[in-house]
């Protein structure tokens, strides 16, 4: 039932076999069901159809200049093509405030707590930053132990204020204690929110504009489904956000909505999270995910097999 | 009221200026089920269906569109039989019930948890709750401000104690105090990490010691905002754990919850409840006939 992406490449592309010539015909059929198996994978379908019409398009041209077979040629460009879609240059976090102020943003549970942690963690250790996480979610039951805990796992002072329910107020004195402690990052987490609740998306952007952070990521979780993409334009609507964090992709999801994110808000992704542990945090690569997407596939010998 | 479009919204797009059911129709139509999750599988069932309507009758008008969809989507929902509780209730023949909670991470497991004490002891119902996620950080301290809320008792350990230890107290101490109902949280994981799988079979096994037939239900939730993984969640939960039922969460972030369709067409095993929000009552009993109303409303 889950038919990994090659595969289906592979089928599709049985019938450009032997016919030497990629024609509008067969190239028709075979990105039907390379649409489809974006699909599969959660690419969201607007953008899975303008995919498959750009790769159409490169396919037909750039026939009569190769001697390449057309099979291998189809998979070359889907490869090329999706890695350019999620795409650029591994972006760095912009860490030149004093302090550089963090702001964490997210649907609900899509590890946002987390990945604050992490994020500390990481620049505490691999750059010799010094952190404080500042509890700025009032609604979650135990969202502000939760990070307390989480800070004392790592070693970074984090800041609350338990009696107080406004997290603009909250994350302003977060930052007048992150200068008292001598902190050069100061990282907020947010409750998480839906793109569709006014209130709180209000409440974000209160925060956002009352304390100019260097740094706006949006965290979502990878296995989310088509909506993705509504829900981070919804949130770059809001907050201009600066950078995605990809969580959970130690499952076992195909993460289209990596693809989905980045061609519609046009925002690099700036790291991914691979697990629960406060380790558990990596760069972003765009050709890895790009293979990922097509199947955690050996896209190379899927090149030779065709 | 909130800004997503309707279902019925998008399908009204996809006819727009056509008065007859052709493969543009259909293209719209695949669409319009695509972007609301129901999922490819269950997408492309449906269409199927609907070609070989056009096929037989030669052809369909697009005003007709609208109730053949729903016939073919509550056709889907009965043929799993999900669906048709109107209220929370729980088998009377079993004391206590037990029903352990399963899932990925974060998808609303502790929410429900809370959310479900609470509708059965507003039914005069006597309720435990087990704190069996020992691992993520504060996630006891998270369903204690819940036990307190509901005000029912809580049974726990330490963070890092055995979570099956702490079903087994839990079950213990409902015994001893005569309760109805059991609900046992567990931590998220992911349902490719066998170690963890298999400790949930550990905690089911460590149950029986106290009561033999426990845990009589296992209710797996599925956020309603994710993607084709979904099914691979139930499935590989099943598989380890027997699930019994399931509860779709966050739906009043998506747009009506086509996962809903997927899920009942592809599993067997019912939705029995779906989450709307983070509130205490925003808990409600999955009723096939509404939701298939909701689905077409403007
Ligand atoms: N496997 C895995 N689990 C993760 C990852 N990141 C976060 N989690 C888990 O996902 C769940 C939710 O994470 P949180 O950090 O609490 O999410 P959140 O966005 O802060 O949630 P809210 O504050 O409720 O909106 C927890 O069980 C985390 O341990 C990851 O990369 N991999
Ligand atoms: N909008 C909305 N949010 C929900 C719903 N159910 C749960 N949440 C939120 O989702 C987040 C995660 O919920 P939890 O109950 O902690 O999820 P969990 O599955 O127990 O998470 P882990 O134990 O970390 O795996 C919290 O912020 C909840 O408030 C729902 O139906 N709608
Ligand atoms: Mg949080
Ligand atoms: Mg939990």
């Amino acid at each position: 039932m889950f038919d990994n992406l090659s595969d289906k490449l592979d089928k599709a592309l049985h019938n450009l076999k032997g016919h030497g010539k990629i024609t509008e015909i067969n190239v028709a059929e075979t990105m039907k069901e390379v649409r489809r198996a974006l699909l599969d994978a959660d690419v969201n379908f607007k953008i899975a159809k303008e995919f498959t019409n750009t790769v159409r398009e490169k396919a037909l041209g750039q026939n009569v200049l190769t001697n390449l077979k057309p099979g291998q040629l189809m998979v070359k460009i889907v490869k090329d093509e999706l890695t350019e879609l999620m795409g650029g240059d591994a972006a760095e976090l912009n860490l030149t405030g004093n302090p550089s102020v963090i702001l964490m943003s997210g649907l609900q549970g899509s590890g946002k707590t987390t990945f604050s942690g992490k994020l500390a963690n990481f620049l505490l250790k691999k750059k010799t930053k010094k952190p404080l996480l500042v509890a700025c979610d009032v609604y979650r039951p135990a969202a502000i132990d939760q990070l307390h805990i989480v800070g004392e796992q790592i070693g970074v002072e984090v800041y609350s204020d338990r009696g107080n329910t406004n997290p603009v107020a909250i994350a302003k004195d977060g930052i007048k204690k992150a200068k008292e402690l001598g902190c050069n990052v100061v990282i907020i987490d947010t409750a998480g929110r839906l793109a569709v609740d006014e209130q709180m998306m209000d409440e974000i952007s209160n925060i956002h504009k009352a304390i100019e952070p260097q740094e706006t990521l949006f965290v979502v979780d990878s296995m989310t489904g088509q909506d993705a993409v509504n829900t981070a334009k919804a949130f770059n609507d809001v907050l201009n956000f600066d950078g995605v964090i990809l969580t959970k992709l130690d499952g076992d999801t195909r993460g289209g909505a990596a693809i989905s994110i980045k061609s519609v808000v046009n925002k690099p992704i700036k790291f991914i999270g691979t697990g629960e542990k406060m380790e558990a945090i990596d760069v972003f690569y765009p050709s890895r995910m790009a293979d990922r997407i097509l199947g955690m596939g050996d896209v190379v010998s899927l090149v030779e097999r065709a | 009221e909130k800004s997503k479009e309707s279902f019925f919204g998008k399908l009204g797009k996809a006819v727009a200026g056509k008065s007859k059911v052709d493969d543009d129709v259909l293209d719209n139509l695949e669409e319009v089920l695509v972007t609301s999750d129901v999922g490819v599988n269950t997408t492309l069932k449906i269409i199927e269906r609907i070609e070989e309507r056009v096929a037989r009758d030669k052809y369909m008008g697009t005003d007709e569109l609208n109730g053949i969809l729903r016939e073919e989507i509550a056709g889907l929902l009965s043929e799993t039989h999900v669906g048709e509780e109107q209220e929370f209730s729980i088998p009377t023949d079993k004391k206590p019930y037990v029903i352990m909670v399963v899932g990925v991470n974060g998808v609303g497991k502790t929410t429900t948890i809370g959310k479900l004490a609470h509708q059965f002891k507003n039914q005069g119902l006597k309720v435990v709750l087990g704190a069996g996620d020992t691992f993520r950080a504060a996630a006891i301290d998270q369903l204690q401000v819940w036990a307190e809320r509901v005000d029912v008792p809580i049974i726990k350990q330490k963070m890092g104690s055995d979570p099956a230890s702490v079903a087994f107290d839990t079950l213990n101490s409902a015994v001893a105090d005569n309760a109805d109902i059991v609900l046992i949280d567990t931590a998220g994981r992911l349902h490719n990490k066998i170690n963890l799988m298999n400790e949930l079979s550990k905690v089911k096994r460590v149950m029986q010691k106290v009561v033999p037939d426990a845990p009589h239900e296992v209710l797996l939730v599925l956020d309603g905002s994710t993607g084709q993984n979904a099914f691979e969640q139930a499935k590989q939960f099943t598989k380890a754990t027997e699930v019994t039922s399931l509860a779709v969460t966050k739906l009043d972030g998506t747009a009506k919850g086509g996962v809903v369709i997927g899920i009942s067409d592809q599993f067997q095993i019912p939705v029995k409840y779906i989450g709307v929000g983070e509130g205490i009552e925003d808990l409600q009993v999955f009723n096939k006939f509404e939701f298939v109303d909701s689905f077409f409303k403007i």
